[in-house]
């Protein structure tokens, strides 16, 4: 945790919203699992307060190799992005977990984009939906879409929706426990979406009681 | 029957959503709270619990892992995991371990046919 915006959430709050990230990761590798037909391992979620810059500083001390998101932009109450990030080199065997064992490598190349976008869609959907859900707000949720890079460019792209300097960064790492596939979930929240936030985790907390 | 309620979540927020279904069926059932399976284990050396609530994803160890160790040391404690990861292995392994699986977000139907079955089990049960 580090600035001043981190005080801005108390600690139930960030305490609420870790909460709510792992119900969403929870239910979107649920979701994968179907589809992948084996089960995913999942990492306690990590939410810090950082600024853009060292965000994406640490996406780049995670991993320097060329990586693969998928990203979803949201907005509603609240904003941000929600990516899914793995190594590049690990991209044709998550392809080949999804599609199955049997297409050729041709085919798979083919389908590579496909894949992914739509892995993509079911995990970031599943997540963002089920904390829109429990936040009991809709948000509106962009097409995915596929980006092939290093981690430091990811949040650069001039596509993202006016994100301020400070983000509230949210990353869950995963992987498959039976082939060789990492990669990790990823979102940044604007933080002018942050005195929303507040209030609606305090609504959540106020539930909960 | 009272029953003694340990609650293990490193959420304080998911332990007051299982608290409050909690009171909803079981207001005068005692309950204690821990962040962790070492800090609950803390509380399970001073008083054995009748029952036991597990968080699946925790910082150290998890809830399954826990589980089996609960079950080992006493087989009378009632042990449900409570997580929103429901892939059939978690299931599964919960099972394996002899506690039961609820999906979170926790209900109290849900919780409440788990106390009646924990309750059944230790009625049957030899003393």
């Amino acid at each position: 945790m580090t600035g001043s915006v981190a005080v801005a959430l108390s600690e139930l709050e960030l305490d609420a919203l870790t909460e709510l990230v792992n119900l969403g990761v929870s239910n979107a590798a649920s979701s994968l699992r179907e589809l992948v037909r084996e089960e995913i391992l999942l990492s306690v979620p990590k939410v810090v307060v950082v600024t853009r810059k060292e965000a994406i500083a640490n996406l780049g001390e995670r991993d320097s190799k060329p990586l693969v998101a998928v990203h979803q932009d949201f907005d509603g109450d609240l904003r941000g992005r929600a990516l899914l990030i793995f190594p590049e080199a690990k991209s044709m065997e998550l392809v080949r977990a999804i599609v199955g064992n049997d297409l050729s490598l041709e085919d798979i190349m083919e389908l590579e984009q496909e894949a992914l976008a739509e892995t993509g869609n079911i995990l970031l959907n599943a997540c963002l939906a089920t904390i829109a859900n429990t936040l009991q707000r809709t948000l509106r949720i962009s097409l995915p879409e596929v980006v092939h890079g290093l981690g430091t460019e990811f949040f650069d792209l001039t596509q993202s929706p006016n994100l301020g300097d400070s983000v509230i960064f949210i990353y869950i790492n995963f992987s498959f426990r039976s082939r060789d596939v990492q990669g990790y979930i990823a979102m940044l929240l604007d933080l002018p979406s942050l005195a929303m936030l507040k209030s609606l985790l305090g609504a959540l907390i106020e539930r909960t009681q | 029957m009272k029953c003694k309620v340990l609650i293990v979540d490193d959420s304080k927020l998911a332990r007051m959503a299982v608290i409050k279904a909690l009171n909803a069926l079981h207001p005068d059932w005692p309950r204690v709270e821990a962040g962790n399976a070492d800090e609950a284990l803390e509380h399970i050396n001073q008083e054995l619990p009748d029952i036991v609530l597990l968080d699946f994803n925790m910082p150290g160890r998890d809830g399954l892992t826990f589980a089996t160790e609960l079950r080992q040391r006493d087989p009378r404690i009632a042990v449900a995991v409570i997580s929103a990861n429901r892939q059939v292995e978690v299931i599964d392994r919960a099972r394996a371990a002899g506690a039961a699986f609820l999906a979170k977000p926790l209900t109290e139907q849900a919780l409440g046919d788990f106390f009646e079955n924990a309750l059944k089990q230790r009625q049957a049960a030899p003393s």
